[in-house]
């Protein structure tokens, strides 16, 4: 539902790590993480990321959107897996002592800017 | 949301940036295309050359300005020594009257205040206000009708209490369960009010709310003898999710089990102020 904010924010972030040298230059792509347990909704966010980026030099940018699904960890017995329901207690040994690995990512990851001939 | 995309330029001063719209293509790009480097959008600008992309590395949350004003509320309100406890819900949960029966019980001994988050009206703000508590109401249409409260918003809405004479802060977030769980405002526990008059199997539908809150709030539980309800059953779901979360199951309305949530609460605003 914040997706507006989040596209801002992401333009905000992408704009600032523009090199110096290649300010008059075109981003071309935006390469975002997203853990599954974030509260965002992709198609969404891509929907608003169109419209906070018209006329700026993210304008036609690709939101490229990598999913990380949730990864946990059992405190007790060490298991690593993959949850895929919303069970949250350890697929081996049943313990409820779980930290989660990965999941609520939401993170630029890196930005592709168009190569300037002149 | 109107009058937002015309203000973009307030917010971020791409003017130093700005190209005429019409030297760039319009994009013919979906979204999806999960391949990088070899990008066959036709040429905008002066990119004829048929050279690729270079790639700069960012690697940085997407809210960590929010993080980083959260980290600041934080420290302000333990230098303070004023224990933080942010409430969500889902709208009619009955946040505010247990939020009301609560406040009765805490005050005067713990000076409480509370920030009140609503999109629009007055009407939470004036009801808690009975108390004598000290309220701060939020109304985040002004920030575009937002669907929480943010570490920034608070930051605004505490100048306007004496954080001198404070032991506690309660902040009374948007009704919703999935946005305000992903927002930190710099709280030192979360709790989640959850009422017998929505499904059992809410915490399974919005998990991150239940993994992120350190107790759940059962509430009205009066009704029970009126509904279909497997509480039993709503308490397995929040377990599920968040094994060994305390589930409280109180009756705002007739106080019934709200001993216990007080309790709670007491005790963790004492393990803080011990250190």
């Amino acid at each position: 539902m914040h997706e507006m904010g989040i596209a801002m924010q992401i333009a905000e972030i992408a704009v600032a790590s523009i090199p110096e040298e290649l300010q008059h230059s075109r981003v071309k792509r935006v390469n975002l993480k997203v853990g599954k347990l974030s509260a965002v909704v992709t198609d969404s966010l891509r929907f608003c990321f169109e419209v906070v980026t018209r006329e700026t030099p993210l304008e036609g940018a690709v939101l490229a959107v990598e999913e990380i699904p949730v990864t946990a960890r059992c405190k007790d017995c060490r298991h690593e897996w993959t949850i895929d329901s919303p069970v949250f207690s350890c697929s081996r040994c049943s313990s409820g002592a779980v930290e989660l690995l990965s999941g609520r990512e939401l993170d630029i990851e890196s930005i592709e800017i168009a190569e300037e001939d002149g | 949301m109107t009058g937002r995309h015309e203000n973009m330029s307030e917010l971020f001063d791409f003017s130093f940036l700005h190209r005429p719209h019409h030297e760039r293509s319009h994009h013919d790009h979906p979204g999806s295309d999960p391949r990088r480097h070899h990008d066959p959008q036709p040429a905008g600008g002066n990119n004829t050359g048929g050279k690729g992309s270079r790639e700069i590395q960012v690697a940085r949350r997407v809210l960590d300005a929010n993080e980083e004003m959260a980290r600041r509320n934080r420290q302000i309100f333990s230098d303070h020594g004023i224990f933080v406890l942010n409430m969500m819900s889902s709208p009619g949960s009955g946040k505010t009257t247990t939020l009301e029966k609560t406040l009765v019980r805490l005050m005067p001994e713990i000076r409480t205040a509370v920030i009140v988050g609503d999109i629009c009206t007055t009407h939470d703000a004036d009801r808690l206000a009975g108390s004598g508590a000290p309220v701060v109401q939020v109304n985040t249409d002004a920030f575009g009708g937002d669907c929480h409260l943010s570490a920034q918003m608070i930051e605004k809405a505490a100048a306007g209490i004496h954080l001198n004479s404070l032991d506690l802060l309660i902040v009374e977030n948007i009704g919703n369960l999935v946005c305000p769980a992903e927002f930190d405002i710099g709280e030192d526990a979360r709790v989640v009010v959850l009422s017998v008059t929505e499904g059992e199997d809410k915490p399974a539908k919005y998990p991150l709310m239940f993994r992120e809150c350190d107790a759940a709030l059962l509430n009205k539980i009066d009704l029970l003898p009126y509904l279909d309800y497997d509480r039993q059953a709503a308490v397995d779901f929040i377990h599920q999710v968040h094994p060994g979360m305390p589930v409280f199951e109180i009756s705002a309305k007739t106080e019934e089990g709200l001993d216990a949530w007080i309790e709670w609460l007491t005790a963790a605003i004492r393990r803080k102020r011990s250190g």
